[in-house]
């Protein structure tokens, strides 16, 4: 058993990475994931890591400089938010490109405009085709589980990609709980010492790193990275399990509850689990059949697991922290949706766009969407295929 | 369900009002309970009113949204009183603990207050006389370790002491575990 | 396919080119439409064609010009005018 304490997302996330102790970590500052890097910052000044802190101009840049330092060989780690994320965005697909295993926290928050500096998930969703793993979490407990995990997940052998971890910004980035830390030397003997594949600064065997790939080879580079993705789902399992044997603490690709025996089903990921969760509870003493699904990984997404767990159910509501505005719906709505296609009988599915900007997302509104569920169920009809939830008429 | 104690806390930006949030969440975990303490969330700006949460139980706490129906409500600024209702979404067994020199008859007629029980304790006076400043978060942590049983005095002077040694000097923290003292003791009930 | 071009297990991830030096398999003389003819008599071993050539193709020996690489010159002749001594001549293949 590692120590209580008493810390926010963000203080926990900082306490992973000077654990972690990485080579090289270059970031710029922008709210809600600020703290982390100034935390770090701290721990870097104090000498409690032996990291090189690269301070930059933009997002950009600190991208770029990782994408650098991780081709050098190094165990390179950031953290950013909305739209610092967002002017990474080139360096994004250059790094998954690249093959280079960065670990990136992302303390999710709204993309302007207008202007807002509250939790949702458009950040990291708008990062989906990236090519980097992506992961959320439910509160501060599981960002530091999963940016630990992280490490070893994008350095596993036929991986080789970069990772982010989303934390829900303000609610859990700023919120302090009950968590635990593991010691120091349990962090560094579970990530061992990052033996890079292909270094650039090795003198002794020059290579060349991102030569220009024209159409006789750029197509086969990128059926590798789909591959290096679908590899990335045994990698995830292991890593975890490895992780549990020091932690204690089980993840996967998702975690369901009640859910074995449910009529209808909740899927949601993120910090609204836990409330979506305690609603379950109250609906289930009431006798109503419902069940919820916290969907840890979004890249890789689980297809073929998600079609076992779902298949049982009538109706499942999918929630969406984002607006993918014109699709068929909220993102995690479109996967899980077109996940559940091929199945000979699948739950009658529906969505609900909620908490944008950091829009409290409180038990009520949680309830109708059970009520709604309950009425698919009876008539076996949708009435609206994608609800905008918490939002005044 | 399990039992969870919901807190909120009404201050002025510079009061100290989400230390004192983060501070009662530290002393309740350190009797045992599983917390969560975030202030309400945006820009923090001196003299600007402002609200602070915690959520203590003894099963671990999923809930992630606003507190709506604190059954403990903390009013660090009385001069609040006047713009905010502070006893919004409050139950009928909610505990008032006000920061003012009057008692509380007084104040629960000010109030015009139907419900629950209020205390009031002069944490300003006793904040200046002990720290020098007005700053009555340390006080007001010292009330509510009397008049609820959520957190203890003993773990409050503890986390106290852990949590203001980091940026105070230990003059200073002695006359913050004065200033708590003062207030367990002074703290007025009906 | 019959390209000759390897398949997506077989090659280096991201692009990587994992060995050094390896663009010496590319033998760039197939390119050349003009041939850098030089006029040993008017050489001065300067060696500005040498420093000039974008694909080192001079070979110099002992502080001499030795001979201009064919395998690699694409004639782009910028030898012939770097020359001080005006000692290349660039002369079309096909009237060689």
């Amino acid at each position: 058993m590692g120590k209580q304490v008493a810390m926010t997302g963000n203080i926990a996330v900082a306490n992973a990475m000077r654990q972690i102790n990485p080579d090289v970590c270059a970031a710029y500052p922008i709210t809600p994931s600020t703290e982390v890097m100034q935390q770090f910052a701290s721990f870097v000044a104090d000498g409690k890591v032996d990291t090189e802190l690269v301070t930059v101009e933009s997002e950009h840049s600190a991208m770029s400089a990782g994408i650098g330092a991780a081709a050098a060989g190094g165990r390179v780690m950031t953290a950013t938010s909305a739209n610092g994320l967002a002017l990474m965005w080139e360096m994004l697909y250059i790094a998954s490109g690249n093959r280079l295993p960065i670990a990136m926290m992302v303390i999710n928050r709204a993309l302007s405009a207008p202007i807002n500096i509250h939790g949702d998930h458009s950040d990291e969703m708008g990062a989906r085709d990236a090519g980097w793993i992506q992961m959320y979490s439910e509160n501060g407990q599981e960002a530091y589980d999963n940016i630990i995990q992280a490490i070893l997940i994008g350095e596993s052998e036929g991986v080789l990609l970069p990772a982010m971890v989303g934390m829900d910004g303000f609610i859990i980035s700023h919120s302090i709980e009950n968590l635990e830390l593991l010691e120091d030397k349990q962090v560094r003997d579970f990530l061992g010492e990052f033996k890079p594949k292909h270094p650039l600064l090795n003198i002794n065997k020059p290579i060349t790193m991102g030569p220009l790939d024209l159409q006789d080879y750029y197509s086969e580079h990128k059926r590798q990275q789909a591959q290096a993705m679908q590899k990335a789902k045994a990698a995830i399992l292991k890593v975890a399990k490895d992780y549990k044997a020091v932690s204690g603490r089980e993840y996967g690709f998702f975690e369901p509850y009640k859910l074995e025996d449910a009529d209808i089903g909740i899927l949601t990921l993120g910090s609204s689990a836990g409330t979506t969760r305690f609603v379950v509870d109250l609906m289930r003493e009431k006798g109503i059949k419902v069940g919820m699904i916290k969907l840890r990984v979004f890249r890789p997404f689980p297809i073929e697991e998600l079609q076992q767990a779902l298949s049982h159910l009538k109706a499942l509501a999918v929630m969406d922290r984002s607006d993918s505005f014109g699709a068929a719906g909220g993102p995690v709505f479109s996967e899980v949706r077109s996940a559940l296609y091929d199945l000979p009988a699948r739950p009658k599915t529906v969505n609900y766009i909620y908490g944008l900007g950091g829009r409290d997302l409180g038990i009520s509104p949680i309830e109708r969407v059970v009520k709604d569920l309950q009425e698919i169920h009876q008539t076996e009809k949708i009435k609206e295929l994608v609800t905008h939830l918490t939002v005044r008429e | 369900m399990p039992k969870i104690t919901e807190v909120r806390w009404h201050g002025r930006g510079g009061q100290g009002t989400v230390t004192a949030a983060k501070i009662f969440a530290e002393t309740a975990m350190s009797g045992g309970k599983h917390v969560q303490a975030f202030p309400e969330y945006g820009p923090e700006r001196m003299g600007a009113p402002l609200r602070a949460y915690n959520r203590v139980s003894d099963t671990p706490l999923a809930l992630h949204c606003q507190v709506t129906n604190p059954g403990i409500v903390a009013v660090v600024d009385v001069t609040l009183l006047g713009t905010i209702d502070v006893t919004e979404g409050t139950p009928d067994d909610a505990i008032f603990v006000i920061n003012t020199p009057e008692d509380p008859k007084t104040m629960r007629k000010n109030l015009n207050l139907q419900h629950g029980s209020l205390f009031t304790v002069d944490a300003t006076t006793i904040s200046l006389e002990t720290l020098g400043r007005p700053i009555p978060n340390t006080p007001m942590l010292g009330a509510l370790a009397k008049v609820t049983d959520v957190i203890s005095k003993d773990n409050l002077i503890e986390d106290t002491r852990v949590n203001l040694s980091k940026k105070l000097s230990e003059e200073m923290v002695q006359k913050n575990i004065e200033a708590i003292t003062r207030a367990y003791e002074e703290v007025k009930s009906e | 396919m019959s390209t000759g071009l390897k398949g997506w297990k077989d090659i280096p991830i991201g692009g990587m080119i994992l060995e050094a030096g390896n663009s010496a398999e590319y033998e760039t003389g197939g390119w050349r439409t003009f041939r850098p003819v030089m006029d040993k008599e008017k050489c001065k071993n300067c060696l500005f064609c040498w420093i000039y050539c974008p694909d080192s193709a001079i070979q110099v020996e002992n502080e001499k010009i030795k001979e201009i690489d064919l395998k690699y010159c694409k004639g782009c002749g910028i030898c012939a005018a770097e020359c001080p001594a005006k000692a290349i001549e660039m002369v079309e293949e096909g009237k060689l």
